[in-house]
């Protein structure tokens, strides 16, 4: 299996490399330091309600942190390759390019499940002191998952773009920032504009996974939003080889 | 030509943007051939080769490799083929036999294959005692036998090896050169070169390629005789150099005369001729003649002649 061995490869490439376990350490130290001060606050309001109250703000900052985790992961994915050369020296091999682009994602959406799994230390702390119950966990960290593999095909796909990591890096912030802020500001939109926006926010889908509760539509859209950034690195990578680009 | 054709490439063209790298180019490798690809930077020899070796499509023109249509069938032309590029690309970070495991899965050899291909291509390639030290870490001549190997992995029968001696030592050369002479008989092996001694101690036929145009085609002792026409000595006189030159110049037979490190270089059409007709006239001044050589243009000239004049049918 070709995916199977192009996901090894990159496995094997990011638990071979310092700046992976950096950012890991990062991501679970400010995962940590937020669970802290969630609880704290959670205990000083005198919350009931441990979804709402405490699962919602933890879930939603593990999602601010993936955020600037995912970016960091996917911008070697292609670009680095294609610096390199080698990604030239895998169109020499009997692969399909999907093989090569299905391989790349799942061992980017392994690492992001690995490291938001790591994140599930804190309920299970606080099992030992506190009632949880683990219904809207487990759709909060399925929400992470959904939307950390959206993330995931977005990276891929601008990595697929550029042989510059830092470019890949910057325009899947951009991107994502853009897919994040859509509807901030509501209030600055006309009703029109709103209308056509607010489907489009990619945060504003995980929302109710973070108060516990799994909607089709929005597991649908996370999915096909994936599924439209794999095929367009498809394109990409097919794209710049008729042009005859590096 | 021996045997079925490996590759088989017709009016092959390639455009990048507005530039036409390779402009209608047509050549067959025999089955079991070992051949030259010649030609000076930018000739269009590298992009040609990744089209072979399927990184590119072509923008115009039929290549068949082991008798698989290039773009219809990219996978079978593929499996068929090992390619070497220019400055061997790598990942760093991986150890060299995680590396070849890596593209011996990527290859599709036999899972329970896998492990013997690998060590056979390790120890053919002179790389057992570094097989677990990191690419990055290994010196250039290791990297490029790692080049090799990814290349010779599963046995296919046609390699393409794109400069497979650039940035090597002498003895490293040597060495590679050793290594692909072992493959003759038992593969193709279709080489991009501009070192022309490789060439000639490798090939049976040589093609020149030269801005995106077939220029010569044939063997290398061919191909030097087709352009060794001229004959050439190198003189040296004691006499005054501008006087020489002309006295030289005005010699019946004598084509040209260029100054040449504290001597002349004069060429003409015959050889026997030439040296008496120029001794002769050296002695009629009263200079003495210190030094006269006759010199045969190596395959190096050839090159540079048939690159600079244009075309030359074979």
């Amino acid at each position: 299996m070709t995916v199977v061995a192009v996901a090894r490869k990159e496995l094997a490439l990011y638990f071979g490399s310092l700046f992976f376990y950096a950012l890991a350490a990062v991501f679970l130290v400010l995962a940590g330091y937020r669970f802290y001060t969630n609880l704290g606050f959670f205990v000083l309001m005198g919350g009931t309600d441990v979804a709402r109250g405490l699962w919602q703000y933890q879930l939603l900052d593990v999602q601010g942190l993936l955020l600037v985790l995912v970016p960091l992961l996917t911008m070697r994915l292609f670009a680095e390759e294609r610096k390199l050369g080698t990604l030239e020296l895998l169109w020499t091999y009997p692969v399909r390019d999907v093989e090569v682009v299905v391989g790349k994602f799942l061992a980017c959406v392994a690492v992001v499940v690995l490291l938001v799994a790591a994140t599930a230390v804190h309920p299970v702390i606080l099992t030992r002191f506190y009632p949880v119950p683990p219904g809207p966990l487990v759709a909060g960290y399925g929400g992470l998952v959904l939307l950390g593999a959206a993330f995931v095909g977005c990276g891929l796909f601008v990595s697929a773009l550029t042989e510059s990591q830092l470019v890949a890096a910057a325009a899947t912030y951009g991107i994502l920032f853009f897919f994040w802020m859509v509807t901030w500001n509501e209030a600055a939109l006309s009703e029109g504009s709103l209308r056509l926006l607010l489907p489009l926010s990619l945060f504003d889908r995980f929302y109710p996974f973070a108060r516990g509760a799994i909607d089709t539509r929005d597991v649908a859209y996370l999915v096909l939003f994936t599924l439209a950034c794999l095929a367009f690195t498809l394109f990409a990578l097919d794209t710049r080889r008729w042009r005859g680009l590096r | 030509m021996p045997g079925e054709p490996a590759l088989e490439v017709r009016d092959l063209r390639k455009s990048f943007g507005r530039v036409e790298a390779v402009a209608g180019v047509s050549f067959r490798v025999g089955a079991g051939e070992i051949v030259g690809f010649l030609g000076p930077n930018g000739a269009g020899k590298t992009t040609t080769m990744r089209i072979l070796a399927g990184i590119f499509p072509p923008t115009a023109g039929e290549v068949r490799v082991a008798g698989h249509d290039l773009v219809r069938e990219p996978l079978a032309c593929r499996r068929a083929v090992g390619y070497f590029p220019e400055y061997a690309p790598f990942y760093p970070d991986l150890g060299v036999q995680a590396y070849l495991g890596f593209v011996a899965r990527m290859k599709r050899i036999a899972r329970a294959a896998q492990a013997g291909a690998v060590a056979r291509v390790l120890a053919a390639c002179g790389l057992d005692g570094v097989a677990h030290r990191r690419i990055g870490a290994l010196s250039k001549g290791y990297r490029q036998r790692v080049g090799l190997a990814q290349a010779l992995l599963g046995e296919p029968p046609i390699l393409l090896l794109d400069e497979p001696t650039i940035g090597l030592d002498p003895a490293q050369v040597v060495e590679m050169r050793e290594l692909l002479a072992g493959l003759r008989g038992e593969r193709t092996v279709f080489f991009s070169s501009h070192v022309l001694a490789e060439v000639a101690a490798l090939c049976e036929r040589v093609i020149v390629i030269a801005r995106g145009r077939l220029v010569a085609e044939g063997g290398p002792g061919e191909l030097a005789r087709r352009l060794g026409g001229r004959r050439r000595i190198v003189l040296k006189v004691d006499g005054p150099p501008a006087e020489v030159a002309g006295a030289l110049g005005a010699v019946p037979g004598v084509l040209t005369v260029e100054p040449a490190a504290d001597g002349f270089v004069v060429e003409g059409a015959s050889e026997a001729e030439l040296a008496r007709a120029v001794g002769e006239a050296v002695k009629q001044r009263g200079w003495t003649v210190l030094e006269l050589r006759h010199e045969t243009p190596g395959l190096e000239e050839v090159f540079l002649g048939l690159v600079r004049d244009g075309p030359h049918s074979a």
